[in-house]
């Protein structure tokens, strides 16, 4: 099969250009994330990276260019096998999108129990053992409203390294967490990583957590790849609205003040 | 000024067809996914019968509660009426059959839209909302074959039995203000009812509007919460939308429909 | 949340309650136990005119429900209405029975009231019924004592 390519690296985006309806979110990005490798995809809001993160997952098509997990094309797979990659790929959603049904347990338990025929006993051992990595083994019987956002966060965590995914991609997984939870959350990040053998892309803009704790860092900026390199380099780097965003200076490529008419004109206009 | 008119006329034209005949060819395929994606529904019946609970045995109380208080309400003006042409023995034929082909399946019909088919909508929105489905697309689990089949069947499977409940009490109620308050003689209320109630002619085709209100209102149920924009806003929007659309749709087919069963024999 | 041993036990519960209306329903308000598949015999009868016979309307015999009419034609030689009747197997009739259609009440439906006669042989199933009396019909009857009074005015002049 053609589009099957040997390669070190687990998702390769080639040339992709995406737009949702009239609007152009997405120009030729090129993108590649080496296997076993955490990289942050980080930019201001409505930059693309969600999108970015949405198109690997082959919940949406581009509109032209490819994008290819484990070097299959993504965009190409029929339902059947995008199903099936996908039991290979966990998501943490920005705020967990726990199941508010079911319980903590039964929510990690969920995709053993829809894709596997193991039996009740090892789904619960296993289900736990997962719990246990993020530090939650006790909260198995809770229901997500009585979880805390940090925890909440942690066991959508468990339920999506379930079936020990070789691709983990996180949606702002420090967004809004208290200052242990987003220790714990970064830590998680990194060790899951490591022991499962997995390959993580982690879209943020909380800056200072993650050139803690990635590998290689893509800058975006209205939908275009401004910029790319190791936590160092990113820290190092001239250009000017990456510096502006990664010190955090309130103005400068992005200005300060959003477009209006002259000062003294509009307050002493009637 | 013309001009205007042609404008307006135009405006019209465009909201109709963008919301009505543009969202209803949007269903029809939704309809058509969530019965090919019906599998699931039945093989894991549990998930089905959880559904069951949710819509149906949660909407016992207060189907049974009305079906009582407007057969009550059948017994008291139905002997009303009658008793002026000294009918009053055929009291028992009225209640049964205003309750068993039309109030049965309408009345139950729009309560249960109104409690059950809000709450679904509600509950798939918020779903939506909070990216619960997104999640467990992303987990190779189609949320319509988990999520909204499942829902679906319920629906259809209350409705029948939740409008024979309303219709039962109903009789009831009209036997308690008939017969034990007014004094129709007891005798003649149940055999005139017996003679006049036809199982083929009433039951069924009762029966019949009841599994078609079912359908139709689990539809738009459905529907509206799975097509929710994901907001506060949407939700609550699609929740209004479902009472008022199943409503009409329910007294719509019931005229389509009492006109095919019921045409003077 | 309910475990699913509950759900099981209230879902069976309404489904036990819902069968058990349905069946009230259908026995106790419709008329589906009687004479569904009772032993019954066909007997014929015609008339001039069935007024508002139906289909599914009783025969009695002193007020008691003894059969169903179960169907009504139209004889294009005679041009009379002939009337299919099932009677309940248990009740045996002479032949020189007669039937009338009568009707029960001011409102009521009309039904046929089936008047035993004296004959020693009874009637078998296929018979067709010697005497009948046909349906009173309002019209005929108001046009009957209209002619009457104007006949009686006429006789006193």
């Amino acid at each position: 099969m053609r589009d099957t390519v040997a390669t070190s690296n687990l998702v390769e985006v080639e040339d992709v250009t995406f737009s949702y309806d009239e609007r152009q979110v997405l120009k030729n990005i090129n993108l590649v994330v080496p296997k076993g490798r955490v990289v942050a995809i980080m930019g201001l809001s409505g930059c693309g990276k969600t999108t970015l993160l949405r198109l690997i997952g082959g919940a949406l098509r581009p509109n032209h260019g490819e994008v290819r997990v484990a070097g299959r094309a993504i965009n190409r797979l029929s339902d059947d096998e995008l199903f099936a990659l996908r039991r290979k790929m966990g998501m943490l959603f920005q705020f967990g999108a726990l199941f508010t049904d079911m319980s903590s347990f039964d929510n990690v338990a969920f995709q053993m129990r829809e894709h596997t025929n193991l039996p009740e006993s090892l789904i619960r051992d296993l289900a736990l053992m997962k719990l246990q990595a993020v530090g939650l083994r006790g909260a198995a019987d809770l229901m997500p409203s009585e979880l805390s956002g940090g925890m909440a966060r942690r066991v959508a965590l468990a339920r999506s390294i379930a079936l020990d995914p070789m691709l983990m991609m996180y949606d702002e997984p420090f967004t809004g967490l208290d200052p242990i939870s987003l220790g714990v959350i970064g830590q998680l990040i990194r060790r899951l990583n490591d022991s499962l053998g997995a390959t993580s892309i982690v879209v943020t803009h909380d800056v200072a957590e993650a050139l803690e704790l990635v590998d290689y860092v893509y800058y975006m900026s209205t939908g275009k790849v401004e910029f790319h390199g190791t936590p160092d380099q990113i820290r190092a780097a001239g250009l000017p609205s990456l510096r502006q965003f990664v010190y955090g200076e309130p103005d400068g490529p992005v200005p300060f003040h959003y477009p209006a008419p002259e000062y003294r004109q509009d307050l002493l206009a009637q | 000024m013309t001009g205007r008119i042609a404008e307006l006329m135009r405006a019209l034209g465009a909201r109709i067809v963008n919301n009505w005949v543009w969202r209803l060819g949007v269903a029809i395929r939704f309809l058509w996914l969530t019965l090919r994606e019906s599998g699931p529904s039945f093989r894991r019946f549990h998930l089905t019968i959880r559904e069951i609970y949710f819509a149906g045995v949660l909407s016992l109380v207060v189907i049974m509660v009305s079906g009582l208080f407007v057969g009550m309400v059948l017994g008291l003006q139905g002997y009303d009426t009658l008793v002026r042409f000294g009918s009053s023995e055929v009291l028992g034929t009225l209640v049964a059959l205003t309750l068993v082909r039309e109030l049965g399946p309408v009345v139950a019909g729009l309560l249960f839209a109104s409690r059950a088919g809000s709450a679904i909508t509600a509950e798939i929105g918020l779903m939506k909302a909070t990216e619960q489905l997104a999640a467990m697309e992303m987990m190779a689990v189609d949320p319509i074959a988990r999520v909204v089949a499942p829902r679906f069947w319920a629906g259809v499977i209350s409705m029948p039995v939740l409008a024979a409940l309303f219709s039962a009490m109903g009789v009831f109620g009209g036997y308690l203000v008939g017969v034990r308050l007014i004094g129709v003689d007891e005798g003649s209320f149940w055999s005139q009812m017996q003679a006049s109630v036809d199982f083929r002619e009433d039951i069924v085709n009762g029966f019949i509007k009841s599994l078609v209100f079912g359908i139709a209102v689990t539809w738009i149920a459905v529907y509206e919460g799975y097509d929710a924009p994901p907001t506060a806003e949407g939700v609550s929007g699609a929740t209004t939308r479902t009472v008022v659309t199943s409503s009409l749709a329910i007294l719509a087919l019931d005229v389509v429909l009492t006109a095919l069963m019921f045409r003077g024999q | 949340m309910m475990t699913r041993k509950e759900l099981d036990l209230w879902v069976g519960i309404f489904a036990v309650i819902g069968i058990g209306a349905m069946l009230f329903l259908s026995l106790k308000v419709a008329n589906l136990a009687s004479f569904s598949s009772a032993d019954t015999y066909p007997i014929l009868a015609k008339f001039d005119n069935i007024g508002a016979l139906k289909v599914r309307a009783p025969v009695k015999s002193a007020g008691v429900v003894v059969g169903r009419v179960s169907e009504i034609r139209f004889d294009n030689e005679s041009f009379e209405a002939v009337v299919t009747l099932n009677v309940d197997g248990r009740y045996k009739f002479p032949k020189d029975s007669s039937a009338k259609i009568l009707t029960s009440g001011l409102l009521g439906e009309q039904y046929i009231g089936l008047t035993p006669g004296g004959d020693s042989v009874n009637l078998k199933g296929g018979d067709t019924l010697k005497l009948t009396q046909s349906a009173v019909v309002l019209e005929n009857l108001i046009g009957q004592f209209l002619y009457n009074k104007a006949a009686e005015g006429e006789g006193k002049k």
